[in-house]
């Protein structure tokens, strides 16, 4: 964890986005650009695609039209340098239940960053109020609690891209403060955020995507026009 | 990237130390088999003498299996897997690092445990050295090939018996030439080119494994 700016930090874009799930069209042509210190908040009923936006900006999920773009290059040419430069938090909290938080986080810490120290550890659970926990095994933790172990990761292997899939499920309100005070400090230090959520989190200045706008309307009638004739 | 390597072998060890039942159960499953052989057999001194090598590798192929369906199963349904195959890492050294650390915990065991039974087969002392040899090389292969078919089978029902069925034809050159070595050494025949096409499979397959695996794990994830 350092206060330094980040100086790999440049303009992640997507242009003409699309995304199928089975056989149903999830979003198409989607465009987004986030520069450094913006924040993006993805919003839409479930099933609108806020997930799989996020894998495919994470690199979990390729797009089935459109490609990403970082600082002009595609992202695509070099998946694993965009993993080193982005975290993404999923729903799962990726926590073995017999290690402990210490264990847990030192991992990640170490295979993102090198890092992994005990030091480093201490001080991104310490900034979640969760110091304490250090030697907790994970199967001890509430789901609040593993919630913020999850979180603590982004502290602990700094990258100036999180991509954040309703990171403040199961948290009470005051640790959601918590977060919003620290996507607020990753902005000032130049770090980009994409958060998708349903409660209320605070991202002032952050562009809103509004994801029912890009979901294609199935044409179930025509479907069954065309079966009709097919038979 | 060594880092890396050395980061998830150190992670996957303590894993397995801690959960402990898994290397306990392959050694168990394998002293367990063959020791039914000379129930099933009978115990005619001569004739486990001469199936002793092929006993000894069959059931540490199957025994091998046994924990294979685990390797990628708890990080898939844990979320570790995600994060895993997204880098900065390279997949196919974290794969590398999984099978390491899989074969640190069943095939090295099976490997301790198989000049004993081999004592409980009657095989001629001369064939212990070797045994314990083609073991060394041959099980890593096991550990490498079994892992294509664990990252394959993620998310299936039923992938247990899947795996079994992709992995164990799989499994017949290791067998075919570890027995062949095994039964020269006893036989007093020169060994060298049984354990050098061993040699050759597990080079194979450390190239080319951990490049299938990941990509089979990518496949799961998306």
């Amino acid at each position: 964890m350092t206060d330094q700016a980040f100086d790999d930090a440049a303009e992640f874009a997507g242009r003409g986005l699309a995304c199928i799930r089975g056989e149903r069209i999830v979003f198409a042509d989607l465009d987004f650009s986030l520069a450094p210190g913006e924040a993006i908040l993805l919003l839409g009923p479930n099933g609108s695609g806020k997930s799989s936006l996020l894998r495919v900006m994470a690199g979990l999920l390729r797009p089935a039209a459109g490609a990403l773009t970082w600082g002009g290059a595609p992202v695509a040419e070099d998946p694993e340098a965009h993993g080193g430069r982005s975290r993404y938090i999923g729903h799962h909290d990726a926590i073995k239940p017999v290690l402990t938080v210490r264990e847990n986080v030192g991992f990640w810490s170490s295979l993102w960053s090198g890092d992994g120290s005990t030091a480093t550890v201490q001080r991104a659970l310490a900034a979640f109020g969760i110091a304490h926990l250090l030697d907790v095994p994970g199967r001890w933790l509430s789901a609040g609690q593993k919630r913020r172990v999850n979180l603590s990761r982004l502290l602990a292997a700094p990258a100036p891209l999180w991509l954040l899939d309703e990171p403040t499920t199961a948290l009470d309100r005051a640790t959601v403060a918590v977060v919003e005070g620290l996507i607020a400090e990753h902005r000032a230090r130049g770090g980009m955020v994409v958060l998708s959520t349903h409660t209320d989190v605070a991202l002032p200045g952050a562009k809103v995507l509004q994801m029912d706008d890009f979901t294609v309307p199935m044409d179930w009638a025509g479907l069954d026009a065309a079966e009709e004739a097919l038979s | 990237m060594i880092a890396g390597f050395g980061a998830i072998v150190a992670r996957d060890l303590r894993l397995a130390l801690r959960q402990g039942s898994d290397s306990l159960m392959v050694v168990t499953f394998f002293v367990l088999t063959v020791v039914l052989f000379p129930f099933g057999v009978g115990p005619e001194a001569g004739i486990l003498e001469r199936i002793s090598a092929g006993v000894l590798w069959v059931t540490a192929l199957l025994a091998s299996m046994l924990s294979l369906d685990r390797l990628f199963q708890t990080d898939y349904e844990d979320g570790s897997l995600d994060l895993m195959t997204r880098g900065p890492a390279p997949l196919g050294v974290l794969v590398l690092g999984k099978v390491t650390a899989h074969w640190l915990t069943t095939g090295l065991p099976l490997l301790l445990a198989a000049p004993v039974l081999a004592v409980l087969l009657n095989m001629n002392a001369a064939g212990f050295g070797v045994l314990v040899l083609a073991f060394l090389i041959g099980t890593p292969t096991l550990s490498l090939i079994g892992a294509v078919g664990a990252a394959l089978v993620l998310g299936a029902r039923r992938g247990g018996v899947l795996l079994s069925l992709l992995v164990l034809p799989l499994y017949i050159p290791v067998l075919v030439f570890g027995v062949s070595a095994v039964d020269a050494a006893v036989m007093d025949l020169p060994v060298r080119a049984q354990l050098l096409i061993l040699g050759g499979f597990l080079f194979a397959a450390a190239a080319l494994c951990p490049w299938a695996t990941a990509a089979a794990l990518r496949q799961a994830v998306e």
